[in-house]
């Protein structure tokens, strides 16, 4: 049995004529321990995708089984970090930690609470800003929190809407090594949503292209066989890397000049000539 | 641990305060003393303008006034009549004096008699208690009601007594408006069933509200001798200013960001939780938006009210000052004036004060 199975999924905005059908026919199977990325274009449905898995939106027609039972509503089993951070600003750090802590470990006691807390603060390297406010800090930093919120409750699995998506590349690489790290110590299933291939073929088993919507589908999938742990300078010279790389952003190219064509009509332009002011 | 954080937060709450203090106070870079001392010199010079300007105003109605007084004299009473009239008007005698705008230091005048009557009145009634100190110990002891002093009230009782009903009206109106505009926010169902009736009574005119209160209270007292002035004007206060109060906190609670409603639900975060921890906090700047509107609003409609309900405050004062027609009430009446303007633009600060302190997005606020 997979871990987490999408079956024939739809899912339609809205009701009647201004209904709009985001996802299509979406099938996915992952299994325990594996790390998948999704790649795909800014609006082709990603999000929705995101929610659908985690249990913010239920789907139009399909199922989204957890461990062979159907998903109706959040869980604690999985873990979301939103592509915008979502702490809540007039708490600190520790405190938006601590509040999701308190209810994912609702028996233990706010001493052992706090520990969990000061241990994922100390993990994303946030210690010392520990009692700061959000605003107080870097978009990466903030981002880190976000990390360290949703890892503190211990999720099986670890879901991540471009996670890093709005931070620069130096910030990105340390965040992404860090989360890869996490994931191995103990081995979660993590399934990553971005519009990055590099970041993709870095730090996943898999990946999966989401062709842009409206009806995005999933595109066929691309295994990335480069031994863990990977190292970023190396894999520059790759023949595997360069190979999915190339076979990937030809794939996208080529889904990208379809969406062109598709939507490219050609009007017929007025016959107009300049009217002349002067004789 | 936790309390560890809440100790942290109050130390925030210090440090902000500092920080507020620190706003008011000039500031003392180098750069800022000239920009300050500029700021400061636009400011009194525009007071002066405006002293300037409203001396020459009153001084041209005075004259008018003058004028006029004499040629009607002149008119109907001949030269001779006309002669003393102006004499009369030039000597300063308070009884043919024009009755119009006073001038600055008229009014000026009347603050320094104002505040020296609170002066002899205050005296007068550290005087009465401790002459009745003795008897009312006495008739405690028997249990009969001690004799209070009665007399007439002084300019800064008014005040008091104008200060004292805004707040009482302003706390009626922030414990009527913030729970239901919680509880309204939080259903759309609700929100639809209370809307006519915040559309059709958010509109109503101070002296309606007030003629609505002492309908009730009028009843509710009956048979009591007790003065209700200050009840009804300070429920009529609330009343009238509450809507503001309400309408924000319903908006504040129902547009909360959707990503804290999702962060909410991915946490799986109770309703009670949800409400207090996720909703109510982010919608504290919209409610204390409301709240400064609330109180500005109460103490512009409290002078109308009080001087329909008689209690003894500025509204009153001001009333009464116009009926009484004396040849200093004019004066009396500009000082009552500014005296409601100042106190109403430093309730105003002291409202946005407590508004930034709460509100977490000061940048976002500006």
């Amino acid at each position: 049995m997979a871990y987490l199975e999408l079956n024939n999924i739809y899912k339609t905005y809205g009701e009647g004529d201004g209904s709009t059908e985001v996802l299509s026919n979406i099938n996915l199977t992952m299994d325990e321990g594996e790390f998948v990325a999704i790649v795909g274009f800014t609006g082709s449905g990603k999000t929705t995708l995101v929610n659908l898995i985690n249990g913010l939106l239920q789907p139009t027609s399909g199922e989204v089984l957890f461990k062979g039972v159907p998903v109706t509503e959040t869980s604690h089993e999985r873990g979301v970090i939103f592509q915008n951070y979502s702490l809540l600003p007039w708490l600190t750090v520790g405190q938006n930690i601590y509040m999701a802590v308190k209810e994912a470990f609702p028996k233990e006691n706010k001493k052992a609470l706090m520990e969990i807390v000061k241990n994922y603060v100390g993990m994303v390297n946030l210690s010392p800003a520990i009692n700061k406010r959000p605003k107080e800090l870097s978009g990466g930093m903030r981002q880190r929190v976000a990390v360290a919120r949703a890892l503190a409750m211990n999720p099986e699995m670890i879901i991540m809407d471009e996670p890093l998506g709005a931070l620069d590349a130096l910030t990105r690489g340390n965040l992404q090594d860090e989360i890869l790290n996490i994931w191995s110590q103990d081995k979660r299933t993590a399934l990553l949503i971005t519009n990055d291939v590099d970041e993709g073929i870095y730090m996943a088993d898999r990946i999966i292209p989401l062709k842009p919507g409206p009806n995005a589908t999933l595109g066929p999938e691309f295994k990335i066989d480069i031994e863990r742990p990977r190292d970023k300078t190396a894999m520059n010279d790759n023949p595997e890397y360069k190979k999915t790389r190339n076979s990937i952003i030809e794939y996208l190219m080529d889904i990208g000049d379809e969406r062109k064509t598709v939507s490219d009509v050609e009007y017929k332009l007025p016959e107009l000539t300049p009217k002349s002011f002067v004789a | 641990m936790e309390q560890e954080m809440v100790l942290k937060n109050e130390n925030s709450l210090t440090s902000s305060l500092k920080q507020m203090l620190l706003k008011l106070t000039p500031s003392i870079k180098k750069d800022g003393i000239i920009k300050s001392l500029k700021n400061t010199g636009i400011t009194l010079l525009s007071i002066l303008l405006f002293i300037g300007l409203w001396q020459m105003g009153s001084k041209a109605l005075y004259n008018k006034e003058a004028n006029y007084r004499v040629e009607i004299a002149l008119q109907e009473q001949g030269e001779a009549a006309a002669v003393a009239e102006r004499a009369c008007i030039e000597s300063g005698d308070s009884t043919c004096q024009p009755n119009t705008l006073p001038s600055p230091s008229q009014v000026w005048a009347s603050l320094q008699s104002l505040i020296a009557d609170h002066k002899v009145i205050r005296a007068d009634k550290a005087a009465f208690v401790e002459k009745m100190a003795v008897t009312n110990e006495k008739m405690i002891s028997q249990g009969q009601d001690p004799i209070v002093y009665t007399g007439r009230a002084s300019f800064v009782d008014i005040v008091l007594t104008s200060i004292k009903t805004v707040f009482a009206g302003f706390l009626l109106a922030m414990f009527i408006a913030v729970p239901i505009g919680i509880v309204i926010g939080l259903s759309p169902s609700l929100r639809s069933a209370f809307n006519w009736f915040i559309q059709i009574f958010k509109p109503v005119s101070p002296v309606v509200w007030y003629l609505l209160v002492f309908m009730i209270v009028k009843t509710l007292y009956i048979g009591d001798s007790s003065d209700n002035a200050f009840v009804i004007s300070f429920i009529s206060v609330g009343l009238c200013a509450m809507w503001a109060t309400l309408v924000n906190t319903a908006m504040g609670v129902s547009s909360v960001d959707k990503d804290y409603i999702n962060v909410a639900k991915v946490l799986k975060l109770g309703t009670f939780q949800k409400v207090f921890k996720v909703i109510l906090p982010s919608s504290l700047p919209l409610i204390f938006t409301g709240l400064r509107i609330t109180l500005s609003v109460a103490w512009m409609v409290l002078i109308a009210i009080e001087l329909l309900a008689q209690s003894q405050g500025l509204g009153l004062f001001v009333w009464e000052e116009f009926q009484n027609g004396a040849n200093d009430s004019n004066s009396k009446i500009i000082v009552a004036m500014f005296v409601i303007g100042i106190i109403g633009f430093l309730l105003d600060r002291l409202m946005l004060a407590v508004q930034n302190m709460v509100s977490f997005n000061k940048n976002e606020m500006a």
